[in-house]
């Protein structure tokens, strides 16, 4: 086979790549949807909150930070087991993993959707209101919807660029799929094959996602998109 | 028994006071026109009354049950049961200036969506009843699963009228609902209007359209500065004009 039987390990670390790309999109979704709340809120100190996150996490390389937050979730980890006389708790890469990038990309998708959430037209919010829609309602059934549409081609972006920033937790021990193509080209004395390998997976799974969000984009411009035709 | 009263209703901006103390009272199938320049406050006016804006001081009583309200820092009045508000506001369904329609549902979905999510009807009963609403603001099938961006301002905003329908509201409040749609499609948005207040509605209607205010409406108020400057029935406020400022608004307005 033209893995050299290295098939499976390849396997496993593409799925360690998906399973952290999608858990620290949900991660990252979440953290940026509060952050743009934070963002748009009219108490000054939420807002500074927010707008120290955004602005900090932005303009600090995802490697130092991955660095910086990966040894620091440890280390506070340890100061707080240490504190309450019990053993020490190590954490599990896949979690620091999915913490780390999800906090990274938080901020990244907190721009996205304050963004969004201004282009959503004010009335469409009165109304919702003035039709007794409580907070909550007005948030899941209205907001969000129409958000989602201006939100879409940024969530495609910083979602690319998240999918392939997951090869940096390689360096924290995970074994992705770049840790697994570094290992089986160093075996195989084969690394540019394995390399190219990598690559091409990157290149399958930002494809496919392509697909899903371009479907996603169409299912939130509906209303739009039929009216241009 | 008023159906709506407001009393002595107050709302700055800043330093700007919009709304220096106007009341208002309406009965049963009472139709009341607010006219007024640009600036007078009547759209500020409307707003207050279901709280999408803020008031500084008066007192807004639906049934006789006022809203009660809790004095913020910043001086405006904000509710202090929050789920009276809610509760109040489905009472007072509000048709707005630019539809105000959302846009990510059908035309269905937009009229059983209050009834639905806020009032806890069950799907059938509210799709049968929007059914019944549109078509009585003169919308057949062929609209019913159209997005709002694809009909005529006219049927947008006789799409709104329905869905205000939809909540079976008391009183039901206009804010400009003609203003921002082409001549040719007012009159049948005002045709629409006009029935619902032949059929015992009461209404408060901001609105531009004197013709719509003389001859519909049971009581007319005109706004000047934040202010009442005169009221009465439209026949007194039309034919008998006492004040200078009127008559120099309607001089202007029938231009």
């Amino acid at each position: 086979m033209f893995l050299d039987g290295f098939g499976s390990l390849i396997m496993a670390g593409t799925w360690v790549t998906i399973e952290l790309a999608v858990m620290s999109l949900l991660v990252a979704f979440v953290i940026g949807l509060l952050g743009a709340g934070g963002r748009v809120s009219t108490n000054p100190l939420v807002n500074a909150v927010a707008t120290v996150y955004t602005t900090l996490i932005r303009g600090v390389p995802d490697l130092v930070l991955m660095l910086l937050i990966f040894y620091s979730l440890q280390i506070g980890l340890n100061k707080i087991t240490e504190a309450l006389h019990l053993s020490q708790i190590d954490l599990d890469p896949m979690v620091s993993g999915v913490l780390t990038l999800g906090f990274i990309y938080g901020a990244y998708f907190t721009e996205t959707f304050r963004g969004a959430f201004l282009a959503v037209p004010k009335g469409q919010i009165e109304a919702g209101v003035a039709y007794g829609l409580s907070g909550w309602q007005v948030f899941s059934r209205i907001q969000f919807p129409q958000m989602m549409r201006f939100a879409l081609p940024g969530i495609s972006n910083n979602w690319q660029v998240m999918l392939k920033a997951t090869a940096l937790v390689s360096i924290i021990g995970l074994a992705d799929v770049v840790k697994a193509s570094i290992d089986a080209g160093k075996s195989s004395y084969r690394v540019f094959y394995f390399t190219v390998i990598a690559g091409l997976v990157y290149l399958a799974l930002t494809s496919v996602s392509n697909l899903v969000l371009m479907w996603l984009e169409r299912h939130y411009s509906t209303g739009v998109r039929e009216a241009e035709l | 028994m008023y159906k709506l009263t407001v009393e002595d209703l107050h709302k700055s901006y800043g330093t700007h006071e919009v709304l220096k103390g106007v009341s208002l009272k309406a009965r049963a199938g009472d139709v009341i026109s607010i006219i007024g320049s640009s600036g007078s406050g009547k759209s500020t006016f409307l707003r207050c009354i279901n709280f999408l804006e803020k008031p500084n001081a008066g007192i807004i009583s639906l049934n006789g049950e006022a809203i009660r309200l809790e004095k913020a820092k910043n001086g405006e009045l904000h509710a202090a049961d929050h789920k009276q508000l809610q509760r109040m506001r489905t009472r007072l369904a509000m048709v707005f200036q630019h539809f105000n329609l959302w846009g990510h549902m059908t035309v269905l979905e937009n009229v059983t969506e209050a009834p639905i999510h806020v009032l806890g009807v069950n799907k059938d009963e509210a799709r049968h009843n929007a059914v019944r609403y549109l078509q009585k603001v003169g919308l057949d099938e062929r609209t019913y699963n159209k997005y709002p961006s694809h009909l005529s301002g006219g049927q947008q905003q006789r799409v709104a009228i329905a869905r205000a329908l939809a909540v079976e509201p008391e009183v039901m409040l206009f804010d400009e609902p003609t203003s921002a749609l082409d001549p040719e499609l007012v009159g049948e948005v005002l045709k629409v209007m006009q029935d619902l207040a032949e059929e015992g509605r009461t209404m408060v209607v901001v609105t531009h359209e004197m013709s719509f205010a003389r001859n519909v409406s049971t009581h007319t108020l005109f706004l000047h500065k934040g202010l009442v400057e005169e009221e009465g029935h439209p026949d007194q406020v039309f034919g008998n004009t006492q004040s200078e400022r009127l008559r120099q608004f309607l001089s202007g307005s029938l231009k």
